[in-house]
C-alpha cells in the first residue's frame, strides 16, 4: 500500500459520524467489508511485536532525584517501577509526577512516595486492537506491557503503535519488491548466445469466469521482469483482447505463446477454427461478428483488434476460414523498457504513462 | 479526486475490502462494451459500468483503472467482488445511473478519459 498513511480512526463513508467505528460492535460481514489493510494489522499483530522491549526501568527504593537524572539523560516522560530484583511492575513515575516533588523540593524523596500504583497495562500477547482500546479509553500515552506470567516485558507507546503498522505495510510491499528485483536480473544470470523465457498459456473457448486470467498472469510476470507500468499495460491490453477473442469466437479454445526476450516481447495466438471470412474486415474499428449474447457480456464492440494492432509495434493477422487463426505480435523494447537486465529505472518511471 | 470523495458523491457503497482509499482518481470513463474501456481509457481512472461479470475487474486490471462504480444499485456477483478484492481495485455500488453519475462527477472537476473512436 503506498500513499498517504490512513489515520486510525478513518473517516466512515458517512462523512458526518466520527464515532470510533468498531466500539462494541460485533464484526458482521458488511463491517468487516469496510475494514482497511490498516484496521486489519491491528487484529494481525501483537502487541509484543510493536512494543519496545528492553525497558530502562527503576526500584522503589531509587530517590526522586535519580528519576531526574534519568528522565533528563534518556528524554523519557515516563520510567516503570519494578520491586527490587525482579520483574514485577509495581508502579510507574512521570515527569508529572516529577513535577509534583519539584515543587516543593522533595527530591530526596524516595519513588514510592510518588509513583502512581493504580496502573493500566496491556498484555504482550493480545492484538494490537487491545492496546489502541486501551489508549482510547484511559487516554494514557503509555502502556505497561505484561507477559503471560506478570512480568515487565516492555511499554508499548502511541508512536510504536503508528511505527508498527508502518514497517508492516512496508514489509509487504517489499516482499513484492524482492521478487521483482530477482525476475528483473534474471537475463543477466544466465548466459547464452539469445537467452527468452516462455510462458504458455491454454485457454478454453466460452470460459467468461477465468477468461482474462492468462493475461493477468503475463502482465504481473513483466513488471517483476522490471517492465514499467506503461509497457506492462500496453501488452496486457493487447493479450487480454486477444485472449477474450480465443474464449468468444473458437471453437475449441486456443493457446497462447509469450517468448520475452530483454529486447523484445514476441506474443503468438493459435487457434483451430472457425476461422476469419475477411480479415480485412476484421481489421475496421466497429465491426464485429459477436452475437447478442456475448455483447450482453460486455465484449463484441469490433475494437479487439484494433486495440491489439495499437497496443504493439508489430502485429500479423494469418487465418484461413475453415482451419484456424494464429495472431501474431511483437512489441520491441529500447532503454528503460528492457527487460530481465537490472532494475536500472527509477521509481518516478513506473507512475509515468 | 481520491476514491473516498468519489465513495461521497456518487452516494455509494464500498463492496471490497483492503482498499487504499487515498488513491487518487485522474478521470472517467462510462462504458458497458469492455473494448471500448481498453480502448480509450487512460490509467488512474474510474470506470463506471452497468456489466457487473468479472471481466470488468480484468478490464480495469489490464488498463490500470482505480475504481469501478456500478450503475443503478447493481451489485456485482461473488465471482466479481473476490477477484477485485485479490487484485485490490475497489468497487463501489451506486443508486445513480449512467448518465447522473457522469453529470455529478464531471461537475466535480474530474474530466474525461473517453476518446472518439477517430482518436485511436
Amino acid at each position: 500500500m503506498k500513499g498517504q498513511f490512513p489515520k486510525f480512526n478513518m473517516p466512515n463513508t458517512n462523512s458526518k459520524q466520527h464515532k470510533p467505528r468498531f466500539k462494541g460492535k460485533i464484526i458482521t460481514d458488511e463491517l468487516a467489508g469496510n475494514i482497511t489493510r490498516v484496521e486489519e494489522l491491528a487484529y494481525i499483530l501483537k502487541i509484543s511485536d510493536v512494543m519496545t522491549s528492553n525497558v530502562k526501568t527503576m526500584q522503589p527504593n531509587n530517590s526522586m532525584r535519580d528519576v531526574l537524572n534519568t528522565l533528563s539523560e534518556f528524554q523519557f516522560s515516563g520510567v516503570p517501577i519494578v520491586s527490587n530484583g525482579q520483574k514485577k511492575l509495581v508502579g510507574l513515575i512521570s515527569t508529572e509526577d516529577l513535577i509534583k516533588c519539584l515543587a516543593i523540593q522533595d527530591l530526596n524523596a524516595s519513588v514510592q512516595k510518588y509513583m502512581s500504583t493504580n496502573l493500566v497495562t496491556a498484555n504482550s500477547f493480545d492484538f494490537l486492537t487491545e492496546a489502541l482500546k486501551l489508549f482510547a479509553k484511559t487516554k494514557v500515552g503509555r502502556l505497561p506491557v505484561l507477559n503471560e506470567n506478570r512480568d515487565l516485558v516492555g511499554i508499548i507507546t502511541k508512536g510504536d503503535v503508528n511505527n508498527g503498522l508502518l514497517h508492516a505495510l512496508e514489509t509487504e510491499y517489499q516482499e513484492e519488491e524482492v521478487r521483482r528485483y530477482r525476475a528483473s536480473h534474471l537475463f543477466e544470470d544466465i548466459e547464452s548466445a539469445r537467452s527468452s523465457l516462455i510462458l504458455r498459456y491454454n485457454i478454453a473457448n466460452y470460459d467468461f469466469t477465468s477468461g482474462g486470467e492468462a493475461s493477468s498472469q503475463i502482465k504481473r510476470a513483466l513488471l517483476r521482469l522490471g517492465a514499467n507500468a506503461q509497457l506492462a499495460r500496453r501488452v496486457g491490453i493487447a493479450i487480454y483482447e486477444a485472449e477474450m477473442n480465443l474464449i468468444i469466437h473458437t471453437k475449441n479454445g486456443g493457446s497462447i505463446h509469450v517468448e520475452i526476450e530483454p529486447k523484445q516481447i514476441s506474443v503468438y495466438v493459435w487457434d483451430n477454427g472457425p476461422g476469419i471470412k475477411d480479415v480485412k474486415q476484421a481489421l475496421q474499428p466497429g465491426f464485429s461478428t459477436a452475437t447478442e449474447e456475448i455483447r450482453e457480456l460486455g465484449f463484441g464492440a469490433g475494437m479487439g483488434l484494433v486495440n491489439i494492432s495499437r497496443c504493439v509495434d508489430k502485429m500479423d493477422l494469418q487465418s484461413k476460414w475453415g482451419y484456424g487463426t494464429h495472431l501474431t505480435m511483437k512489441i520491441f523494447l529500447e532503454g528503460e523498457d528492457i527487460v530481465g537486465e537490472g532494475y536500472h529505472k527509477n521509481k518516478e518511471n513506473e507512475n509515468v504513462t | 479526486m481520491n476514491i473516498e470523495e468519489l465513495i461521497q458523491i456518487t452516494d455509494g457503497k464500498l463492496l471490497t475490502k483492503s482498499s487504499d482509499l487515498t488513491r487518487m482518481i485522474k478521470g472517467g470513463c462510462g462504458a458497458d462494451l469492455m473494448s471500448d474501456v481498453l480502448a480509450s481509457i487512460q490509467p488512474d481512472a474510474v470506470l463506471l459500468t452497468g456489466l457487473c461479470n468479472p471481466q470488468v475487474v480484468r478490464t480495469a486490471q489490464m488498463s490500470d483503472v482505480a475504481a469501478i462504480v456500478f450503475v443503478r444499485g447493481k451489485n456485482p456477483p461473488v465471482e466479481t467482488i473476490s477477484l477485485a478484492d485479490k487484485e485490490g481495485i475497489p468497487l463501489i455500488s451506486s443508486p445513480f445511473g449512467m448518465f447522473e453519475l457522469s453529470g455529478r462527477l464531471y461537475t466535480a472537476g474530474l474530466p474525461s478519459f473517453e476518446r472518439s473512436i477517430s482518436e485511436i
